[in-house]
């Protein structure tokens, strides 16, 4: 059983999470306008809250149920892994901080900390997938950043309206909406779980494997309220 | 440096600044959770007011709670895979409990909280952010139950290389429960200081909101009395479950160090079992200190506060709250170095030699990572106090939380 909740929590991750680092990776294509960026960046707004949590829920069960993984996992992708963390940090410093000073200079300094966060963030994830597979991760690393790319586009597509909801579309050649996010989404996955099957995931059990499977029924209704409420399409600007 | 030490300096980096950030949100989270029980209850503007401008600095500060938090989660794997190794079956249960029964729900209302204002049935708003204040409540629980076990590990036993979890239930005990409510209090002296003294900062530059800034200095400065007299009470408390070790390092007593050392030494065999004294003796003396400093301003404000025109014009008054903002702060920390230093040179006390716990990184790579994160942190830190202080200086009319204005730049911008 603890195999499944650990990659029921770090797929989720990388499904929910990639959209929101793809969307971030694009926002220059995406948005061309400090109006549009704005935009663009209300359509992720709401999740990225919700989303990253499930990377956090991933160490989590790693440190509960696999803390020898987790040991070797991280501290034997150290780079990769610092990598990531740093990028995410300047990701979401971008988020949190490019509305809260007007000013071109500011708002103009942050999108740039957030797309080169977003990239860093899509290519460290990369690393550290490909990582547990292959001796030399460094191309697919990329590529795998690249279809986080892709699943952004897919999910900006869904979320956006009028120009934007077109601009995103155009990149997605003749597939539909729903269709591009399933695959992009399916393609994430597949690697997720290739990757996962890389690791040595036997365990003895724990005593918190029964806390945490009566728990995530919850975790679940939570994160479905907030895609719930934000379920229409953005027209507007949001807090960020 | 060895790499061992610079792990710790990059551990305590790490850590120093994520408990700067946290300490403010759980104190904030609790006032912005009040003032929005009144506001929802009395439908009263001003407290939904207030509700906006204290819950934006609120989430200015959670913000880079949050990045810090998420370094210092992936921390343990990262350099300490030894701590991992050994300790992990018992303090990655109690860990991974914090991510998943709080931290999770926390993040995940706190975005429905932002992002929904406006949209949601306004009692169900209201239920949000009391989630999100428990949560964090409950995220400090998880924390300081794992940090108990390292202080004092209990329910395990030890098989080969490595700790079983055998009993649950004896990790929450009565030293880490009282570790919690002195954090948690300690939280709420941060926040309520925070409050009283910015909204002195308004009136004594004689705001035209003077409801607004009226009534939160008075909800800030009236609970840090209670904040500080339980963050003291809990403080005082918890030195009956202090390590002989530290104790000794507390009292300076050469005497009782060498005692203590020949204590260790005759259960675990030769070696050096000390914490760096003189520190841990300092960092404590400067925690008990600055929490009488703390409880004199609190307890002066709240007298002069019973005063009448005091709040609006009492010139020391004001000087007192805006000069005690950093005080709790200073504290918190000064606690936090007392705790971890005199707990060394042991990851966990008594079974896992802090040298041992470290991961098999090279020099080159900890020194390049503490270079990565403490020049972030650093950055972090400075954008984050000079935009809480724009932020609570504005006028709480421009609030952007809660607003349906939002910020207009109309200028080009750069594509691809």
């Amino acid at each position: 059983m603890e195999p499944f909740i650990l990659a029921f929590f770090g797929l989720g991750y990388l499904v929910l999470g990639g959209a929101d680092i793809g969307v971030g990776m694009l926002l220059p294509y995406l948005g061309r306008s400090p109006r549009e960026r704005r935009e663009v960046i209300a359509a992720i707004a709401p999740f990225f809250l919700g989303n990253e949590v499930w990377l956090v829920a991933t160490v989590g069960v790693l440190a509960g149920l696999f803390p020898i993984v987790e040991g070797e996992l991280l501290s034997g992708n150290y780079v990769a892994v610092v990598a990531l963390l740093g990028s995410w940090i300047l990701r979401d410093m971008a988020l949190w901080l490019r509305g809260r000073v007007p000013g071109r200079g500011w708002q103009l300094l942050w999108d740039g900390v957030l797309v080169a966060g977003s990239w860093g963030l899509a290519v460290s994830l990369g690393l550290v997938l490909a990582g547990t597979v292959l001796d030399m991760p460094l191309l697919a690393g990329l590529v795998i950043a690249l279809i986080f790319a892709l699943h952004g586009l897919a999910f900006a597509s869904l979320r956006l309206s009028g120009t934007l909801r077109r601009r995103a579309g155009a990149l997605l050649g003749g597939t539909g909406e729903w269709p591009a996010y399933a695959l992009t989404a399916s393609a994430i996955a597949v690697i997720a779980v290739v990757s996962g099957l890389h690791l040595d995931l036997s365990t003895a059990g724990s005593m918190i494997t029964p806390v945490i499977l009566a728990i995530i029924p919850f975790l679940v209704a939570a994160q479905a309220w907030v895609w719930w409420t934000f379920r229409g399409r953005v027209t507007g600007p949001s807090y960020l | 440096m060895e790499t061992v030490e610079l792990a710790r300096l990059q551990f305590a980096v790490t850590a120093g600044a994520h408990f700067l950030f946290v300490a403010l949100t759980l104190g904030l989270a609790t006032l912005v959770a009040i003032t929005q029980t009144r506001a929802t209850l009395s439908n009263s503007p001003v407290h939904t007011r207030m509700v906006r401008f204290w819950g934006q600095l609120y989430i200015i500060n959670y913000a880079m709670g949050i990045v810090t938090g998420i370094v210092m989660e992936f921390q343990f794997g990262l350099s300490w895979s030894g701590l991992t190794h050994f300790a992990g079956d018992v303090f990655g249960a109690s860990l991974a409990l914090e991510t998943l029964v709080a931290f999770f729900v926390e993040s995940t209302f706190l975005g429905l909280w932002i992002f929904g204002w406006g949209r949601l049935n306004r009692w169900a708003h209201l239920a949000l952010i009391w989630v999100v204040t428990l949560t964090a409540y409950a995220s400090a629980f998880w924390i300081m139950i794992s940090n108990s076990f390292l202080q004092n590990p209990v329910g395990y036993e030890q098989s080969g290389d490595r700790l079983e979890l055998t009993d649950f239930g004896a990790l929450i005990n009565e030293g880490a429960l009282t570790a919690f409510g002195h954090v948690m209090s300690a939280g709420l002296v941060v926040g309520t200081f925070f409050m009283a003294g910015v909204s002195a900062w308004h009136l004594r530059r004689g705001t035209h909101e003077q409801e607004f800034f009226r009534k939160s200095l008075r909800l800030g400065l009236g609970l840090s009395l209670p904040a500080v007299f339980l963050a003291i009470s809990f403080g005082g408390v918890s030195f009956d479950f202090l390590q002989p070790t530290k104790i000794a390092a507390w009292a300076g007593d050469q005497e009782r160090l060498s005692e203590a050392q020949a204590q260790m030494a005759a259960q675990l065999g030769p070696g050096d079992y000390l914490p760096p004294a003189g520190a841990v003796q300092g960092a404590g003396m400067a925690m008990v200190i600055l929490a009488i400093v703390m409880f004199i301003v609190s307890a002066i404000g709240v007298i002069l506060m019973s005063f009448r025109g005091a709040v609006r014009r009492s010139r020391v008054l004001h000087w007192m709250l805006m000069l005690a903002i950093p005080i709790p702060f200073l504290t918190t920390i000064a606690g936090w170095l007392f705790r971890e230093l005199g707990r060394q040179p042991w990851a966990v006390f008594g079974l896992l030699r802090t040298e041992d716990a470290v991961s098999h990184v090279t020099q080159g790579q900890m020194l390049t990572s503490l270079i990565v994160f403490s020049t972030l942190f650093g950055l972090l830190m400075l954008v984050n106090y000079w935009l809480l202080a724009r932020t609570a200086r504005r006028d709480p009319s421009d609030v952007a939380l809660g607003s349906d204005k939002p910020i207009e730049t109309p200028a080009p911008a750069l594509t691809y």
